[in-house]
């Protein structure tokens, strides 16, 4: 057991504290909360959730670009 | 966070709206939303028949869900681009499409780009002074000949795109910056069909990005999640990437830039002197008037060849 929970954006993993907000964690590893979705267990989660001890969260990127 | 509706667990906040809902009722919201779109600017009625252009992204596969659902008459129409990346991108993206349309038994035109002009995408932008080895330039421009000539081949009264609003807000904010007024005066909810060209629609304008891939989460579908190899460092990911950070300062930034921009529009602050209405006339981006193209029958700029079927010739000698 671990007090940190992982985050997961495709090939890339953060470790941070267990017990702050999803929103909270993003900013802390640079990530814009409004680029992606949290996942946990496959399920999609708000911003406010607090984060536990061995949460993976899964991020999914939302931009997409070029030209339409 | 709570359900708004039901109080059940949210699964996603939209700040913008100050509205927070469970997996039962987002979909739901999505649904009733897009149709109140449809209606607010008179995109089609139920008699009409709709076309999606459908890329296997998130935003036109759950398009095309939303409108099915709803019991329009909606074919859909995918381009395969001949793009590879080293992740077989348009062979996945058809494959999702092709699944995607199966399941539900819709139908679903292929036209592939290589079959029927004998090049890829890469190889017409390295090969062309309008791709100058960008391939966006070239995808762009073949894909609205190639959805607007199928809407026409087809007997179909709209074509509707997945453009979602930060995709609009990212497109309003590269016009503005340059202030390119002919565009300025085009883009919209709806462009009305002229001489040569299908009415266009983009049902899905006023949700954001995270909405769109939030629904196609819940709704399980299953599309491709990995970027075009060639959108990388594109300009419009840039502008919505800036226009991300004003959003997480200041929620429903985007939404009130876009909306403010579609008011603005309405009281006559674009229009042009040739046609004093909303550039939906006979008359291009840039306020000229428009002629048909002798080889594919599609309005052009300039007299002569359209630029795809230019671009076109250029390739095949």
């Amino acid at each position: 057991m671990t007090d940190s929970a992982r985050i997961i954006l495709r090939d890339k993993e953060y470790h941070v504290k267990a017990g702050m907000t999803v929103r909270h964690a993003l900013k802390k590893i640079g990530v814009d909360p409004q680029a992606v979705l949290a996942t946990r267990g496959g399920e999609l989660i708000t911003e406010d959730i607090i984060l536990r001890a061995n949460d993976v969260i899964k991020l999914i990127a939302v931009i997409s670009g070029g030209q339409a | 966070m709570k359900c708004r509706k039901c109080g059940d667990k949210a699964v996603l906040n939209m700040r913008q709206h100050k509205l927070a809902l469970c997996k039962a009722h987002f979909p739901e919201w999505i649904v009733e939303q897009t149709q109140r779109f449809i209606e607010k600017y008179h995109m089609f009625s139920r008699q009409e028949r709709v076309l999606v252009a459908v890329s296997g992204g998130k935003d036109s596969l759950s398009l095309w869900d939303i409108l099915w659902q709803l019991g329009y008459q909606a074919d859909g129409l995918y381009i395969g681009l001949g793009i590879d990346g080293g992740i077989g991108y348009s062979s996945e993206s058809q494959r999702l499409a092709e699944k995607f349309a199966q399941q539900r038994d819709l139908r679903l035109t292929v036209v592939s780009v290589p079959d029927e002009y004998g090049e890829t995408i890469p190889h017409i932008a390295q090969r062309t002074t309008r791709g100058k080895d960008k391939a966006c330039a070239v995808c762009g421009l073949t894909k609205r000949h190639i959805m607007n000539r199928i809407s026409r081949e087809g007997g179909h009264d709209v074509l509707v795109t997945g453009h979602n609003l930060d995709d609009e807000a990212a497109v309003l904010f590269g016009n503005t910056l340059n202030w390119i007024g002919g565009y300025l005066l085009r883009q919209g909810p709806v462009l009305a069909a002229r001489q040569g060209m299908v009415r266009k629609a983009k049902p899905l304008c006023r949700f954001y990005e995270r909405e769109m891939a939030a629904y196609a989460l819940v709704q399980g579908i299953e599309y491709i999640y990995e970027e075009c190899p060639y959108s990388m460092g594109s300009k419009s990911i840039y502008y919505k990437e800036l226009l991300n950070k004003l959003e997480d300062e200041r929620p429903g930034a985007k939404l009130n830039f876009y909306l403010s921009f579609l008011q603005a529009k309405e009281k006559g602050l674009f229009a042009t002197p040739q046609d004093g209405q909303d550039g939906e006339g006979q008359f291009g981006a840039g306020g000229e008037l428009l002629s048909l193209c002798p080889t594919c029958g599609q309005p052009t700029t300039a007299p002569g060849e359209c630029a795809f079927c230019r671009m076109v010739q250029s390739v095949a000698h």
